[in-house]
């Protein structure tokens, strides 16, 4: 992990998060490269969205450091910040569609704000991102309120996809899905990544989306990565945590 | 026809230009190819361009063709290529028909408040009936603390503001009255005004911009959030959970609320009465025994809890009205508290029409 990766589009450097007096992150390493399909795995509660949320500026951090597009966040005035934002999109876990605006109105929220474009323009794209995302054109005008678990999560996709970004987060994009849709997800994910040379940061429980749509996988735990790699490097470690989720009951019936 | 640059979304304004200039050379030529080897970057706005203009400059006849696409960018370009038409938004104009229609609906609607409050007062009737039957299942954690937050919470500010109304109303009497050398009725209009009217009334109006947007908010947001959902399928009554111990705290709150501030509001005008008027404490005691009797107090209690029940009832309703977006939760407490206020300006007035008709 300590390597001095020229290519890391995510840089989290010796980062420390407290709440009140329980310290979630203890002086966190971590790199992201660009082009890769990351996932991060850990015990719940272990602080995998909190790590997210620190990344993207939501979580204050004790100490530490972090570069997004080699942009150290703290040290960014307000224009570099919002240039950074432009470059990345957000899935959160439960959607975090705006509720009072339709499909379109939410997926066209940020195209509306950052750029000058015609309506029409506009129009056009929102219903490519709804097919990419694999949603018909038709749901445009419902309400987030409207909608499925599973079309929430394809919507916010979209909306987290809006402006291009070069980067995406997913919290845990697959949780509240059926297996096959779980898995057209992975497979959506994968495909917007080889289309749109996406870099991805995946938290997810779903050992399906860790084989089948990761490139590398990092592990939290007690505050620190506890090991970074591939699948086989995972099912490879004496950790106990990674022997237990890679080679248990569950991890079993993936790979069979 | 040759494309080149950063055909990304930053520049998307630019290109929309672009793109529709060239899309005028439409028919000019019999085939067209766009060239985009000279692209250095594209993204998903640039794709979709490249293939509006693609589309626009094909006909019947022939086709337009890309020419050139890296490898890196036709998975992209096939992307797009799948994209159809976008749907028209269905937008309500406005016209006059439309706000008749509007207007009618509004009115129509009436009727279906009034059902919706007798609804709710009938279900939380029954839910104290059961619980009066089954008293273990009576929630006092709830009820007492409801209670703390409707009641205890709110006797500062009550206080604060009846106490300067009290001096407001004192003020105001006698810099009128003086005229008259009629200071001394000051203290009759204040007694009777502020045990009768002033205090239930301004702290019902308090109550129901505080507590019935509270009530409406938190049961609307349980609505959003499926909680109210789940507990119905436990098999626990929403109405006798969440609601009836609400409803108490606001029928016993009001009334102590109304008591504490009709006697900040009467300290507040014997202090302006003294310190303005010069009529010294002992005196104002005095008329304020000749002035009031304990039918004009009565009346003032007998109307808080009425108000209470008034106000908790259409904020439950308001609440468990929410619909699934956060703005139909801001309608439905901004509506709340103007029904509320509504219902309880009109039961002040009922009640001034019964007590003046037996004698009170």
């Amino acid at each position: 992990m300590a390597e001095q990766d020229i290519d890391a589009i995510i840089r989290v450097r010796d980062v420390t998060v407290q709440f009140g007096t329980t310290r979630v992150l203890d002086g966190l390493d971590l790199d992201v490269k660009r082009g890769e399909i990351l996932g991060f795995v850990g015990p719940s509660g272990a602080g995998k969205s909190v790590l997210t949320r620190t990344i993207i500026g939501l979580v204050p951090k004790v100490s530490g450091r972090i570069e997004v597009f080699g942009v150290d966040l703290d040290a960014a005035n307000s224009s570099q910040r919002r240039a950074v934002e432009r470059r990345w999109g957000i899935l959160f876990q439960q959607g975090a569609l705006f509720s009072s605006l339709t499909v379109r109105q939410n997926i066209q929220f940020p195209a509306r704000e950052y750029l000058r474009v015609s309506q029409r323009l506009l129009d056009e794209i929102m219903v490519a991102k709804l097919v990419m995302v694999g949603l018909k054109p038709e749901v445009a005008d419902r309400y987030p309120s409207e909608l499925s678990g599973g079309m929430i999560k394809r919507v916010a996709l979209a909306r987290a996809l809006a402006l291009d970004p070069e980067l995406v987060f997913l919290d845990e994009p697959t949780s509240g899905l059926d297996p096959i849709g779980a898995g057209d997800f992975d497979e959506l994910v994968r495909t917007l990544q080889r289309t749109l040379g996406l870099t991805v940061f995946m938290v997810t429980h779903d050992l399906d989306s860790l084989y089948t749509a990761c490139d590398r996988i990092a592990v939290l735990g007690n505050g620190k990565i506890i090991a970074a790699g591939s699948i086989a490097d995972m099912k490879a470690s004496q950790h106990p945590w990674l022997q237990q989720y890679f080679n248990g009951k569950r991890a079993r019936a993936v790979v069979a | 026809m040759c494309a080149a640059g950063n055909w990304t979304a930053r520049f998307a304004p630019a290109l929309e230009r672009i793109v529709s200039d060239a899309e005028k050379l439409r028919g000019s030529r019999p085939h067209i190819f766009i060239d985009v080897s000279q692209v250095a970057s594209l993204d998903t706005f640039g794709a979709w361009l490249i293939e509006r203009l693609r589309r626009s400059l094909s006909d019947a006849s022939a086709e337009a063709e890309i020419a050139g696409l890296s490898a890196n960018y036709s998975s992209l370009v096939d992307e797009v290529r799948r994209v159809g038409p976008a749907p028209r938004v269905v937008s309500e104009g406005l016209s006059i028909t439309g706000m008749l229609e509007q207007i009618g609906r509004t009115v129509a609607g009436v009727s279906g408040t009034i059902i919706g409050l007798v609804d709710m007062l009938g279900a939380v009737l029954a839910a104290a009936g059961k619980v009066l039957i089954h008293p273990r299942s009576f929630r006092l954690t709830s009820t007492v603390h409801h209670l703390e937050q409707v009641c205890w919470r709110a006797v500062p500010i009550v206080v604060l503001i009846t106490f300067l109304i009290g001096c407001i109303i004192s003020q105001q009497g006698i810099f009128h009255f003086r005229r008259f050398g009629a200071d001394i009725f000051v203290v009759d209009m204040l007694g009777v005004l502020v045990l009768r009217e002033i205090g239930v009334l301004l702290v019902a109006i308090m109550v129901a911009g505080r507590s019935g947007s509270a009530y409406t908010a938190e049961l609307g947001s349980m609505k959003m959030r499926e909680e109210i959902d789940a507990l119905r399928t436990m098999g626990f009554d929403p109405i006798e959970v969440l609601i009836l111990p609400r409803m108490l705290a606001l029928v016993l709150a009001l009334p102590i609320l109304a008591f504490l501030g009709a006697m900040a509001a009467l300290y507040g005008g014997g202090l302006v009465a003294w310190l303005y008027g010069g009529v010294d404490p002992e005196a104002f005691l005095l008329r304020l025994r000749d002035a009031i009797s304990i039918d004009h107090f009565i009346v003032g209690m007998v109307k808080a809890p009425v108000m209470a029940a008034v106000i908790g009832i259409v904020a439950c309703v308001e609440g468990l009205a929410v619909q699934g977006s956060a703005e139909s939760l801001g309608q439905h407490t901004t509506a709340s508290v103007v029904k509320g206020i509504f219902f309880v300006i009109v039961m002040d007035g009922v009640f001034a029409i019964f007590f003046a008709s037996i004698g009170m």
